[in-house]
């Protein structure tokens, strides 16, 4: 009896090892795939980052004719992080119309600086910036060329910085759109060897470009009124969110208070989507408006029209704000490339749209990862089996995240770092 | 000599010019109207109410304000961020926000604001005193929140309307209301320290007022971290506008 007492007793002094040994489960928050993307990783579950990171905006000038409505346009903008001693070089790809320095970069930037990395971050050829100054075409979209572009721009960033740093090889990385492209650039290096990538990661990214937009853009569909009523459909939510701040006793809207009205359950499923549909479409708008104006393309501003400053673009932000990625693919984005090569059917573009273009290469290179989330929900049914497929143990797939909003979670990130690190080592 | 190159250039130059001008003109092909416009979108409810009648100008001064800050505010803020240290830097911070207590106060006065004007009052004493004439705060670490308020919010609870957009030099957005009630608050301001006349001794009153309104500027400008045109986004002024007038409601509901 007493020893079975003491086994007992033994046994219960165990269980906190045996709690602390299940933490192998992964324990990020938020269940909900939309409210996961909206509010990303609470504070105290990211990793703790002391000092500061000697983070620089810099310019690649360009000297090139553009509109005057983009005179504070100088070149293109991109963000990096140097170290002081011979370290590892990592680029980073931003997500769709993200700039080189928007909230998720900056997350990677300052943790793969700690993980003693020299980082340059680059805007997603999506970005206006990239439009105007790195684009080829101005029509951004295109795998290969967007990757093409970036290879260029990481060339030339390469030339200005190499003076400054030294550098003991090179990685690459990029999340969301900029994911699928990271897969494309390396692709690229693996001909070109400029870098030689020894590792590149994708975070979240899409498969079939799309698949991803069509899943997006079918968030509106459960809003009232659907897509054609995003105007109302927002002010809406607006009024909702203002309601809630003037009952509670909010100092700002700040994380605090978007997890209060999460706890709160303030908006429900349709809407939260919907949110995540209309930022998709603010940054389309932007997209849309400065390919327009790059190649007078005629889509939504008139075809020869020299537009100052001092005009008023209100109504082609509401035009453009009312556009789908579907529209901008098939009234502008395949004409444009049809009239440059017209053998090319609309299904072959689409085709090339996706990383099932290079599969043989991403089946076989061992030097390219993937990390996403079993609830992400840019992709289509099937395609994280495909990924699996593809990628077998160099894949990561999470239970929860949705949309990257895992990305800055602890155990994401130490992840992201071991997997990029031994081969620094 | 000299006087002749100086002759050939600008003629030259002139020469250019038009010669540029009359091929620009060539090029110039008439407007096609565009596949898609805004009259199609029409049935939606419109996001933005701000009432932006000068548009035009408003633009320009946004124009303005980002060269300001390009070629004059930013390079001054970033030489004094570099060459003060932070500790210091945020004294200068404390020393204006504690003065701009005084504005906070007599504006809660007005709008009969009995628990903010406490607060605030209290905030004053607290971290003149304990803050060594407001270079720390104190108050802060008590729990009490600092407050906002200005002429412009004192007029909005007296009823006055917002009145239009109005994008200020240097200051930035505004409307036509809220740059009234800065101009308000400034003259109060004004009034209080030539009554005080706290320099009137040192027979250099008015460089040293000018080098405290000019740190004043630039602690504002260093504490403020929107850049003109950063986000890249071509249609940053509106998003600007929006963001501007909602933070405004919000605050009023406070």
């Amino acid at each position: 009896m007493k020893i079975t007492g003491c086994v007992l007793i033994a046994f219960l002094l165990l269980l906190p090892g045996i709690a602390s040994a299940d933490d192998a489960v992964y324990r990020y928050p938020i269940d909900d795939s939309y409210a996961a993307t909206i509010l990303g990783t609470p504070q105290n579950l990211r990793t703790e980052l002391s000092g500061k990171v000697p983070v620089q905006t810099l310019t690649l000038k360009t000297d090139l004719e553009k509109p005057d409505i983009f005179f504070y346009d100088h070149g293109l903008r991109y963000t990096v992080a140097f170290q002081d001693r011979k370290a590892p070089l990592i680029f980073l790809i931003a997500g769709t119309g993200g700039s080189s320095k928007s909230s998720r970069m900056l997350a990677l930037i300052n943790n793969l600086y700690h993980a003693g990395f020299h980082v340059v971050a680059l805007p997603s050829p999506t970005s206006s910036n990239f439009i105007i100054n790195a684009s080829t075409s101005h029509v951004p979209g295109n795998l290969t060329d967007d990757a093409a572009d970036l290879y260029q721009a990481m060339e030339q960033i390469w030339r200005v910085s190499g003076e400054r740093i030294e550098v003991s090889d090179f990685y690459l990385a990029g999340y969301s759109l900029g994911g699928t492209e990271a897969a494309f650039v390396a692709k690229l290096d693996e001909e070109r060897k400029v870098f030689d990538f020894r590792r590149v990661m994708m975070i979240n990214p899409a498969v079939s470009l799309y698949n991803s937009v069509t899943k997006i853009e079918g968030l509106l569909d459960g809003i009232p009124g659907g897509p054609r009523r995003i105007g109302a459909f927002f002010n809406q939510v607006v009024a909702k969110s203002t309601d809630f701040y003037r009952k509670g006793d909010y100092v700002a809207v700040d994380d605090d208070f978007l997890y209060a009205a999460y706890e709160a359950q303030l908006l429900n499923r349709n809407e939260t989507g919907g949110l995540i549909a209309v930022s998709f479409r603010i940054g389309s708008a932007g997209m849309i408006f400065t390919s327009d104006a790059m190649t007078n393309g005629g889509y939504v501003i008139p075809k020869h029209k020299v537009l100052k400053n001092s005009d008023s673009l209100g109504d082609y932000l509401w035009t453009c704000l009312h556009l789908s990625f579907l529209d901008y693919f098939n009234e502008y984005y395949c004409p444009h490339f049809q009239r440059v090569r017209p053998e090319l059917t609309r299904d072959e573009l689409i085709g090339s749209l996706s990383l099932k273009k290079i599969e043989d290469y991403l089946t076989a290179s061992n030097r390219i990862g993937v990390i996403t989330n079993e609830d992400d929900f840019i992709l289509a049914p099937g395609e994280i089996d495909y990924l699996r497929r593809v990628f077998g143990s160099r894949i990561k797939v999470y239970p929860s995240g949705g949309h990257l909003g895992n990305l800055e979670y602890r155990d994401n990130m130490a992840f992201l770092i071991d997997w990029l690190r031994p081969a620094t080592r | 000599m000299s006087r002749y190159i100086i002759r050939v250039s600008i003629t030259l130059g002139l020469a250019l010019y038009l010669t540029g001008c009359a091929a620009n003109n060539a090029y110039l092909a008439p407007e096609i109207p565009p596949m898609h416009t805004v009259g199609e979108f029409g049935d939606d409810e419109s996001v933005s109410r701000t009432n932006d009648p000068w548009e035009g100008f408003n633009k320009s001064m946004y124009k303005f304000n980002y060269q300001f800050d390009r070629f004059v505010f930013l390079p001054i803020v970033g030489a004094y961020e570099a060459a003060v240290p932070e500790v210091a830097q945020s004294g200068v911070s404390n020393f204006f926000s504690n003065i701009g207590e005084v504005r906070t106060f007599y504006n809660c006065l007005l709008q009969a604001k009995g628990k903010k004007s406490l607060v605030t009052l209290g905030r004053f004493l607290a971290n003149s005193t304990i803050g060594i004439g407001g270079l720390f705060d104190p108050a802060s670490s008590f729990g009490w929140r600092q407050q906002h308020e200005t002429f412009g919010t004192t007029l909005e609870t007296w009823g006055v309307r917002t009145g239009p957009y109005l994008v200020l030099p240097v200051l930035g957005p505004s409307t036509v209301r809220d740059a009234g009630g800065f101009a308000v608050d400034a003259a109060v301001r004004w009034e209080v320290v030539s009554s005080i006349d706290p320099f009137g001794g040192t027979g250099a009153r008015s460089e040293i007022e000018t080098g405290i309104t000019a740190l004043e500027a630039v602690d504002l400008r260093h504490r403020e971290k929107f850049r003109y045109y950063e986000s890249d986004y071509p249609f940053e002024y509106y998003m600007v506008r929006y963001l501007v007038s909602e933070k405004r409601e919000l605050n009023i509901l406070r």
